[in-house]
């Protein structure tokens, strides 16, 4: 499979999971493996550019696919819009949920520029933080969305 | 940690090969689309395959089209597809109705129609909106097609008419002009399985003539359907309900009847999601919401 625009290739037994491939075969961890139910989203990568909970897949589901994690997601050595409105909205506390709600947010972006608030919150309505009620996840969305390059 | 037991893993890109591959495998290979039903429960080993098939690489089984008079749904449409397609919203509004509120917007990108209907849990929704809509299911084995209704499609929980070696292609919903549909769940939260829900098509007969009725009254049901969800509803359906509602005004006391039907016939069972009578309420109330909202729809058509 293609991951953050390098095409990895390994031998994998067919049960393993598509978050235990990125996060162990490959050594990419900012995805993150919580609940393991398909529930808290804190394992969300992008799969063929749309956003999938990686506890959820088999790694062979996914392969000659194309997956984008949060190591993938800024570029050029400078953060995507959206992990600057994390940084400036304070969009995260302990930071467990944090990567898959932005590849989320990164996704939402692309399809429609500018949400709204309701938009937004149905987006990350799959995904749980405990930390920060979602209001400061939601301005770091909003933040992003009115940034020259959000979208 | 949730691990899978030890599986064979087959790719198919046509149905063909799916097929070819499933008689190979035998009947304990298993299809899987995107996964998001039967990978956790391989998780949990409730399930255990010894192959799984994988059949999200074949193409045409992925579209969504109205030809003659019917709306084609492929088997490979995911939950979103579904929820974003114009033509099923213009033509079924209860199709948007329940999607959005089908598991959460991430599972929707990957769950499918067709793994929804095969996978057959007794809360899932499309299966009461299917049989309110006298869909039909088209599965195909080696020796051809067959075509069962939505109605018969489901044997118990978690079993369905597909046989092994058999695949679910498509699902044909029939157009019916002066129709109207909607979808009323309750759910303790984003991404649960329902409480309870129900959903109502109606069509209406077209006005009578002058003499015969009310300028302005209300107009006549001429065919309603109407689905339940996770109440033990036979066939997902409060048949009763629907023969009472044939050839009466569509008013809110005949609605509230056939509320009151709908609850009497099901036979919900209590969980963790509520009591008996909370839940036979809900399935009255929410046909009778559906009903209201169908017949609107069906007015505005």
């Amino acid at each position: 499979m293609t991951v953050n625009g390098t095409t990895r290739t390994r031998d994998v037994e067919p049960r393993l999971l598509l978050i235990h491939f990125i996060r162990d075969e490959l050594g990419l961890t900012g995805s993150h493996w919580g609940c393991d139910t398909s529930n808290c989203g804190a394992c969300v990568v992008l799969l063929d550019g749309t956003p999938v909970k990686s506890c959820t897949l088999l790694a062979a589901m996914a392969g000659g696919r194309t997956v984008q994690t949060v190591e993938g997601l800024g570029r050029d050595g400078r953060l995507d819009p959206v992990q600057q409105g994390f940084i400036a909205c304070h969009g995260l506390q302990c930071g467990f949920c944090t990567p898959g709600m932005m590849m989320t947010a990164r996704w939402l972006l692309d399809r429609r520029p500018d949400p709204s608030e309701e938009e937004i919150r149905e987006a990350i309505s799959g995904q749980i933080c405990r930390c920060t009620g979602y209001e400061n996840i939601v301005r770091a969305i909003r933040w992003a969305a009115g940034h020259p390059e959000g979208a | 940690m949730q691990v899978p037991s030890h599986v064979e893993y087959e790719r198919a890109a046509t149905v063909g090969q799916a097929l070819e591959l499933l008689a190979r495998f035998g009947p304990e290979a298993r299809v899987v689309a995107g996964g998001h039903s039967l990978i956790p429960m391989m998780k949990l080993r409730l399930a255990q395959p010894e192959t799984l098939v994988d059949i999200a690489g074949i193409a045409d089984l992925s579209h969504i089209t109205a030809e003659a008079g019917e709306l084609v749904i492929g088997a490979l449409v995911t939950h979103a597809g579904l929820l974003d397609s114009a033509v099923a919203g213009e033509h079924f509004p209860i199709f948007h109705d329940a999607e959005r509120v089908i598991a959460d917007p991430i599972v929707r990108n990957w769950g499918t129609v067709g793994g929804s209907l095969c996978q057959a849990d007794p809360s899932e929704d499309l299966s009461a909106v299917f049989s309110a809509l006298g869909a039909t299911a088209v599965i195909q084995g080696r020796g051809g097609a067959r075509r069962v209704p939505a109605r018969e499609f489901h044997v118990g929980p978690y079993e369905t008419v597909v046989a092994p070696g058999e695949l679910l292609t498509e699902l044909r919903v029939p157009i019916r002009p002066g129709s109207g549909s909607a979808y009323e769940k309750v759910a303790r939260r984003v991404g649960d399985w329902s409480v309870a829900a129900a959903g109502a098509v109606v069509r209406l007969d077209p006005p009578a003539p002058a003499g015969r009725a009310s300028p302005g009254g209300p107009a006549v049901i001429a065919e309603a359907g109407i689905g339940l969800t996770a109440v033990g509803a036979e066939h997902f359906v409060a048949a009763e309900a629907e023969e009472f509602l044939r050839g009466r005004a569509a008013d809110e006391a005949t609605f509230a009847r056939a509320g009151q039907i709908a609850a009497g016939h099901c036979r919900p069972a209590a969980d963790q999601r509520g009591p008996v009578d909370f839940k036979r309420h809900l399935a009255g109330e929410l046909t009778v919401r559906a009903l209201r909202r169908a017949a609107a729809r069906a007015r505005a058509a």
